[in-house]
């Protein structure tokens, strides 16, 4: 590489117009930060793809084989539960982006910029976690629709006891799930993002990511199945997943009081990352 | 200005910057000298705000950093460690940084030209070399045209070129009226570069002086004699100011007399001279004798204070 000026043009005596930094310009660079990276748009797709992928999949396996399905395999078929699925691959994915949103800085040292630019820090952080969540939300919430009207496009014309299995968007609950996965995408990617934040540290920040939503569930059926059952329906992921489900499943909260139980440990996971933020050397 | 009072950092019980007081000024460079691991870049990082004082205080144009309202337009700031994303493209890590203060894209590409990144700007900054590295990150530094200009070992990695270049653009930086406030552990860049020096060692202050004065204070003046008779001249010399070094036979050096001074008394005795040569001494040794009781691990074993600090920190 050579120096083709090694003279100061003349336009560094003059001052750029006096500006200051805003939350809306911090979301801006935000949002140039997110997509400027490869990482960040592959793992967005993959998010979405193994949404669509794990209802699609699994409605055409049923319908090939629902003639030969015993009466009980019929009668145990979750047609909703089963084109929503992929949201628990996808939770994985849009999780440990959220982690790597915050913790990437750290790691190449990004962060000193960032912060030099933005001393006050908490706008840094709701900057990320608003632009994360919203670009999350916007693309979760078509994928989810575009699972649930292709996995019950592919079931309709099979029938079980004289009913047609696929549902309509308009059967009691339906609307609330699908759109609610998409709300529960949002917010495991939001807690992923403050649980970066906190660890400062990828690896640290995905292992408690997947340790918390995936490992801890199935370890509390050790436990007795009395404690199980009072336990396990407050945990995370169970009580975030209460609103993608129909009926009135047993041990399980309310679908929205469930969301907002798991909004809440998000809000407060973030709300530590904040205080942390604000507090710790770079 | 930068004004710093009795700033202090502390880890564990490693004290990186120890009760530091020193004012950088506007229009002139002010280079900030001490070995590595001295707390050089500690002291510039709570210049900045990531890291927090234990003790005492630094602002920069009468405020604190964080208190700024437009940050990137008061300092710019090159820090030694790099701070870049390798997976983003020159041009992004420079926009999103100017859209935080409402920068233009124009100030950017302006800024890509002035380092000379334009054949790169859409490469991947992982891919970059240590100069190119160093170029992107004091395009990133100047862009807000900030007042006080403030550069971590800019010199590193970069070819003679660039290292020129630097110098003429910290020079025309302070004759614009900056502040210009760059770090180095080595005295010969300050020599050429700076025009104030603030020197310190295991994160204590040393001198903070203008670099004439160091230089006079500092670079000893040695003469070296040859004569057949150098053994009388040495006799002759003799005295509690004068140090006298043989180092062969007819070849002595002589400290603490001027040349003009050697040659009148040796023509006064009609001793011959076959040569009489002032030496300058390198301002690199004067730096080193100054801060020797000040650097932590002369040649023990010790780990090096940079590196357990950022142990701790890390």
């Amino acid at each position: 590489m050579t120096v083709t000026s090694l003279s100061t043009p003349s336009s560094l005596q003059r001052r750029t117009p006096a500006a200051r930094v805003t939350q809306r310009r911090v979301a801006l660079s935000e949002w140039t930060k997110l997509f400027s990276l490869r990482s960040t748009r592959y793992t967005l797709f993959a998010g979405i793809a193994t949404t669509i992928a794990f209802a699609i999949i699994p409605a055409l396996i049923n319908a090939s084989r629902w003639s030969t399905m015993s009466a009980h395999d019929k009668a145990t078929f979750n047609p909703l539960e089963s084109s929503l699925i992929g949201v628990n691959l996808a939770q994985l994915a849009l999780g440990a982006l959220g982690v790597l949103v915050i913790s990437g800085e750290y790691s190449t040292g990004m962060i000193r910029s960032t912060l030099a630019a933005v001393p006050k820090r908490l706008p840094v952080l709701w900057a990320k976690a608003g632009v994360f969540g919203t670009v999350t939300f916007a693309l979760a919430l078509p994928a989810m629709l575009i699972a649930f009207f292709s996995a019950q496009a592919i079931l309709h014309g099979h029938s079980f006891a004289g009913h047609d299995i696929a549902l309509s968007i308009s059967d009691p609950g339906v609307a609330r799930a699908v759109i609610g996965g998409a709300l529960y995408l949002t917010l495991a990617g939001l807690f992923g993002l403050s649980l970066g934040a906190i660890f400062r540290n990828t690896a640290a920040g995905i292992s408690t990511f997947a340790g918390i939503l995936f490992v801890v569930p199935p370890l509390l059926e050790v436990l007795p199945s009395s404690w199980n059952n009072a336990i396990s329906p407050y945990l995370p992921s169970k009580a975030g997943q209460a609103i993608m489900q129909i009926g009135n499943p047993a041990h399980t909260l309310g679908p929205w009081t469930g969301l907002a139980l798991f909004a809440g440990y998000t809000a407060l996971t973030m709300a530590a990352a904040a205080a942390f933020l604000k507090r710790r050397d770079v | 200005m930068i004004e710093a009072r009795n700033l202090t950092k502390r880890y564990g019980d490693t004290t990186a910057v120890d009760d530091l007081t020193f004012k950088v000024r506007p229009g002139i460079v002010t280079g900030f000298l001490g070995p590595n691991g001295s707390g050089k870049s500690t002291t510039m990082r709570m210049i900045l705000g990531l890291d927090a004082p234990s003790a005492g205080d630094v602002t920069v144009n009468g405020k604190h950093y964080a208190d700024q309202s437009a940050p990137l337009h008061e300092v710019g700031a090159l820090l030694e460690a790099r701070s870049i994303h390798p997976g983003r493209s020159a041009y992004s890590h420079l926009l999103a940084l100017a859209q935080t203060h409402g920068i233009p894209r124009s100030r950017v590409t302006e800024l890509i030209e002035l380092v000379g990144l334009e054949a790169v700007e859409r490469k991947r900054a992982g891919q970059f070399s240590l100069g190119m590295g160093q170029r992107l990150g004091i395009a990133a530094a100047l862009l807000g045209d900030p007042e006080v200009v403030m550069l971590d070992e800019p010199v590193n990695g970069l070819d003679p070129d660039g290292i020129r270049w630097i110098r003429d653009l910290m020079k025309q930086l302070a004759a614009e009226g900056r502040t210009v406030f760059l770090s180095s552990h080595l005295m010969s860049e300050m020599a050429l570069t700076a025009d104030h020096l603030i020197v310190i060692g295991r994160g204590r202050l040393i001198a903070d002086l203008s670099v004439d004065e160091f230089i006079r204070r500092h670079s000893r003046s040695i003469v070296r004699v040859r004569s057949p008779n150098a053994t009388e001249l040495a006799a002759l010399f003799a005295s509690p100011h004068v140090s006298i070094d043989a180092l062969e036979p007819g070849l002595i050096e002589v400290e603490g007399l001027t040349a003009p001074e050697i040659g009148e008394w040796a023509a006064a005795k009609g001793f011959v001279l076959h040569e009489l040569a002032p030496q300058q001494a390198s301002l690199e040794e004067a730096f080193m004798s100054m801060t020797r009781d000040d650097v932590e691990y002369h040649a023990t074993a010790s780990i090096p204070e940079t590196e357990k600090v950022e142990a701790i920190a890390a």
